[in-house]
């Protein structure tokens, strides 16, 4: 939270902070989200979401499939001009305020469907607040983005942003049959 | 077995069969426009062809030929003896061959698709509509001629003043398909749009041909080797830590 100040009364502890820190603290950790999804990032999401990455641990885990009750639009996969009108129209009646993340390089840029038929990136249409590259991008890259778009939330920043590549780790040590080599 | 078939309608259809071939195994016979559908009727309803099993209609451009310019393919198959053909024929700009879609219920969204893509229309069909792009397309994109970087918005797109250059992912940010020459656009106004068709069109410049995509893969090469040299000193130490 931005401005913290315990108060220790001996005995009864007392934290005053700003109210709009508060308000953005607690938008940051229940984001409802909307997933839109069109394409294969649409697996990743899924992985993200699911227990081994556990999206809900950063409060996070509700799908509201009415976007008047969700914060977060996932714009996942390609979107095709076709779509436009519906993503827009989507994203117009989410209730402020609202964020929205890019996630993939379809949706981020439009990938390599360079052509008539995919709206070239999603910001076209609606402003994005958070960019993942990747096709389709790693559940890290996906939780590196609801940190940033958490950061963004506290900081009060509606400064679009990409997701920086992680460092390629190191290969794990292989097994074999006697145990870890 | 196909070789069969085309021989059944070469001995019912005479001089009517332009041409045969068996490329590759892949047995085609090639009509005139005005014996199409009768031709596709016939392959369905005689007994011995019994070419019940719809596969795909499609077409192909040719903005080039003077005599027509469209070839259209009808790719069927029998589910009791196993032939495969295709019936091609030649359309000219404008022309309506006959519907197939009275003869198997499948042609009804295949010939919808090539009048979407190449603006072949159908005589005789129930809904001639378009089936994959929306009705404000104007153009048929699958015609060679159709400009490869024309889009048509539905929406109008935002004004943004940097909009176009988020986000920058180039070579450096791991997606060496994507968009790979926004930089070599911003450094040099090529317009190329993919680099495989650039080269293929003898229109423009290959990505690794510019400057500017030089200079990207000079950096990339910079940052691995100074990674791989950061790399062994950090095992160096780790070999030194066992020793001990
Ligand atoms: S970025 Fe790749 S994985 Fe994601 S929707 Fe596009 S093509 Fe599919």
């Amino acid at each position: 939270m931005g401005q913290l100040k315990v108060i220790d009364g001996g005995g009864e502890v007392a934290v005053t902070t700003r109210l709009s820190d508060l308000l953005q603290w607690a938008r940051k950790w229940s984001l409802f989200q909307y997933p839109f999804v069109t394409a294969c990032c649409g697996m990743e999401f899924m992985a993200t979401a699911a227990p081994r990455y556990d999206i809900a641990r950063f409060g996070a885990e509700a799908p509201r499939f009415s976007p008047r009750q969700s914060d977060v639009l996932w714009v996942v996969g390609t979107i095709s001009q076709r779509q436009g009108p519906a993503v827009r129209r989507i994203w117009e009646q989410m209730a402020d305020p609202k964020w929205v993340i890019a996630f993939g390089t379809c949706a981020s840029c439009g990938g390599f469907y360079d052509n008539y038929t995919t709206i070239p990136g999603v910001d076209k249409v609606i402003p994005v607040d958070v960019y993942i590259p990747g096709c389709p991008p790693r559940p890290e890259a996906v939780l590196d983005a609801l940190m940033l778009l958490q950061d963004k939330i506290q900081a009060n920043d509606r400064k679009p942003i990409i997701v920086p590549p992680r460092l390629v780790p190191e290969r794990a040590p292989g097994r074999t049959r006697e145990g870890n080599s | 077995m196909s070789q069969a078939v085309v021989e059944r309608l070469t001995a019912h259809f005479g001089e009517r069969v332009l041409e045969t071939s068996d490329a590759f195994g892949d047995h085609e016979v090639v009509v005139a426009i005005k014996d199409w559908a009768e031709v596709a009727q016939f392959m369905k309803d005689d007994s011995d062809l019994q070419m019940d099993h719809f596969i795909d209609l499609t077409a192909v451009d040719y903005p080039e030929r003077e005599s027509s310019r469209f070839d259209l393919l009808l790719m069927t198959r029998s589910s009791v003896t196993g032939a495969r053909i295709r019936l091609r024929t030649y359309v000219k700009d404008g022309e309506e061959p006959g519907t197939l879609s009275g003869i198997w219920s499948g042609a009804n969204w295949a010939e919808r698709e090539v009048w979407d893509m190449f603006g072949i229309k159908f005589n005789g069909h129930p809904d001639m509509r378009r089936i994959l792009l929306y009705d404000e397309f104007v153009g048929h994109p699958l015609r060679k001629d159709y400009p490869i970087d024309k889009a048509q918005p539905l929406v109008p797109y935002r004004e943004v003043s940097d909009i176009d250059k988020l986000p920058p992912f180039g070579i450096e940010e791991g997606q060496p398909f994507a968009r790979i020459d926004w930089e070599a656009r911003l450094a040099g106004g090529d317009n190329q749009v993919s680099p495989a068709i650039g080269v293929q069109q003898g229109q423009r410049r290959t990505l690794s041909d510019s400057e500017a995509a030089q200079q990207i893969q000079a950096r990339i090469k910079a940052r691995m080797a100074q990674e791989s040299a950061e790399g062994e000193a950090s095992e160096h130490s780790a070999e030194e830590g066992s020793g001990q």
